[in-house]
């Protein structure tokens, strides 16, 4: 691997006196798609969040180093995080409907977010209906309010927001885990061609690691806040070496086999 | 895009969801909430009352401070629409420039407590800790006293006059904004999209107003529209107690006071300007009521 795109070394997350994510070191490489992944409550989405510097609103405390390329975020001015937010590195969440405001039209969201990071009104239209074809919807979804969308193509136009913004590095959190099977596995297409054509460097954050399996090139296996265990995808898959990842992946029901 | 993969079941689904025929046309909205352009005309009536009112009163000197010891309380004639009150003053003129004064205070109370109300509460709703701790204190400290106590307590060390009688009124009616909206935006702050706008580097101050302010404006619409007749009331009280509009000022709620004593033989000192005070009412309450509609883009579509 060359330079990391994302690097999370001695990241310690708290809230008061208890320690919910003590993350030794993390890699996350230019184009690469890595799985985070472990039980509710192992500080998945919270370490999603300290990358972003949003962990501090839920009343966390964060140490350690989180560098984009070779700029340190931990620490940084809010002021210079605010234009690392969706312009560099975006989000999107678990329940894709919700996480737009219903009260505005996918357009003026799309609007409003471009020109907060510097487009101009003419070149953000544009920019939003070649993001929404990008993701294989009409550009017609862009005069429809948050209600009036598919799950499916809420998500989609989430991801399409991070193409919008040319976003390096994309943090889904548990982007697929509100949705159907078949539109699963369009989403996961989705990602998968977006890391192709753009570039971008994905953390899929998930519990299900049939998904992660399916489209992740490494994985970080997560419990009570560490990382135990770490490799590419089907070594720790296939042949997890800790006690725990090997309890997880004989979790997961396998079809025809009886339990 | 070199080889985009098609989905054909993608096109199937935006099938299923009817293109959004909104109607954003004046008539569009008539036809779709009637109850909105029925309030809407009646607050716009009122208004024209208010600034014709030298033109449609039949004795526009009424109002002021004429006296006719000779026709006293006579019932209501084609002289007196609306009858003569205890010192002979024409009821119709005094509740046709009385369209000058109650809905008058009523507006400026509710506008003012919005103002102060609304921008507080948001701001303890969403910053929470501190910020909200002081806030909500404040606002507990103004609850907890009787709001008409209260009002009279400022009345009373003001000199009785309409202004004063607004400053008063809306002194204890801000509080309840506040805690209606701090409730709201706390929710409002909890939810997904919020979390997804700071997640795309939106400042706190666009989240404030673009997000949590029109997710949490519907309640107090209502409230506002529910509290026009409240706001009148009020007033009314304190002019009953010597505090507020005094004696020759056509204020309804005056009226409505001073008319008490003659209830049980002479109906129509109280009844007509009660009656424009519940016309006023209903007015901003239909407006509210639709307002609330159109505000929302989910019930617009519900209500087809």
């Amino acid at each position: 691997m060359t330079d990391p795109k994302l690097s999370l070394r001695d990241l310690r997350i708290t809230f008061g006196p208890r320690t919910v994510v003590d993350l030794d070191h993390l890699e996350l490489g230019s184009g690469e798609i890595l799985g985070l992944a472990g039980e509710s409550g192992s500080g998945k989405s919270i370490t999603a969040l300290a990358v972003l510097g949003l962990a501090s609103t839920l009343g966390a405390r964060v140490e350690g180093s989180v560098r984009l390329d070779d700029e340190e975020l931990v620490g940084a001015p809010e002021s210079r995080l605010r234009e690392i937010r969706g312009s560099r590195i975006a989000m999107i969440f678990q329940s894709p409907v919700s996480s737009l405001d219903p009260l505005l039209r996918i357009g003026e969201l799309f609007e409003r977010t471009l020109r907060l990071h510097g487009d101009g009104k003419h070149e953000a239209a544009e920019r939003a209906a070649a993001a929404l074809r990008e993701v294989l919807l009409s550009p017609d979804l862009l005069e429809r309010y948050p209600h009036e969308l598919s799950g499916g193509q809420a998500q989609r136009i989430a991801i399409a927001m991070a193409l919008a913004l040319r976003s390096e590095v994309l943090l889904a959190d548990e982007p697929t885990s509100a949705l159907d099977v078949t539109v699963q596995a369009e989403i996961l297409d989705l990602l998968r061609r977006v890391r192709e054509e753009r570039g971008m460097s994905v953390l899929f954050i998930s519990h299900d690691l049939a998904v992660v399996a399916e489209l992740c090139d490494r994985v970080a296996v997560m419990q009570l806040g560490r990382i135990v265990e770490e490799g590419p995808t089907a070594r720790v898959l296939g042949e997890p070496e800790d006690d725990y990842t090997k309890r997880l992946v004989a979790s997961v029901p396998k079809i025809g086999v009886r339990a | 895009m070199s080889r985009v993969p098609s989905y054909p079941d993608i096109e199937s689904r935006e099938e299923v969801l009817a293109p959004p025929g909104r109607l954003r046309s004046v008539p569009g909205v008539i036809r779709r909430n009637p109850l909105l352009a029925v309030g809407a005309a009646m607050c716009i009536a009122i208004f024209l009352v208010a600034v014709l009112a030298p033109l449609i009163a039949t004795y526009p000197e009424d109002a002021g401070s004429a006296t006719h010891p000779l026709q006293t309380l006579e019932p209501p004639s084609a002289l007196h629409y609306f009858g003569t009150d205890q010192v002979g003053r024409d009821v119709f003129s005094r509740v046709v420039f009385g369209a000058r004064i109650s809905p008058l205070i009523a507006v400026l109370v509710l506008a003012i407590s919005v103002l102060i109300g609304v921008p507080l509460g948001i701001a303890a709703g969403y910053f929470g800790g501190a910020v909200d701790e002081v806030i909500s204190r404040v606002t507990d400290v103004f609850l907890a006293f009787p709001a008409l106590l209260l009002a009279l307590a400022f009345a009373a060390v003001m000199e009785p006059s309409i202004t004063n009688t607004v400053i008063a009124i809306s002194i204890t009616w801000w509080p309840w904004y506040t805690r209606i909206v701090r409730g709201q935006a706390a929710s409002v702050t909890g939810r997904p999209f919020v979390e997804s706008a700071k997640a795309t580097g939106v400042p706190h101050r666009t989240i404030l107003l673009r997000h949590i302010l029109p997710n949490s404006i519907t309640p107090i619409i209502v409230q506002v529209s529910l509290d026009v007749g409240g706001v009148i009331l009020t007033a009314s009280a304190l002019s009953f107690l010597g505090l507020g509009a005094q004696d020759p000022t056509p204020d309804w709620g005056l009226m409505v006071s001073q008319g008490q004593a003659y209830f049980t033989t002479q109906w129509w000192l109280v009844t007509f300007p009660g009656a424009a005070i519940f016309l006023t009412a209903v007015a901003f309450n239909l407006l509210g009521d639709g307002l609330r509609d159109v505000l929302d883009p989910r019930r617009v579509l519900t209500t087809r």
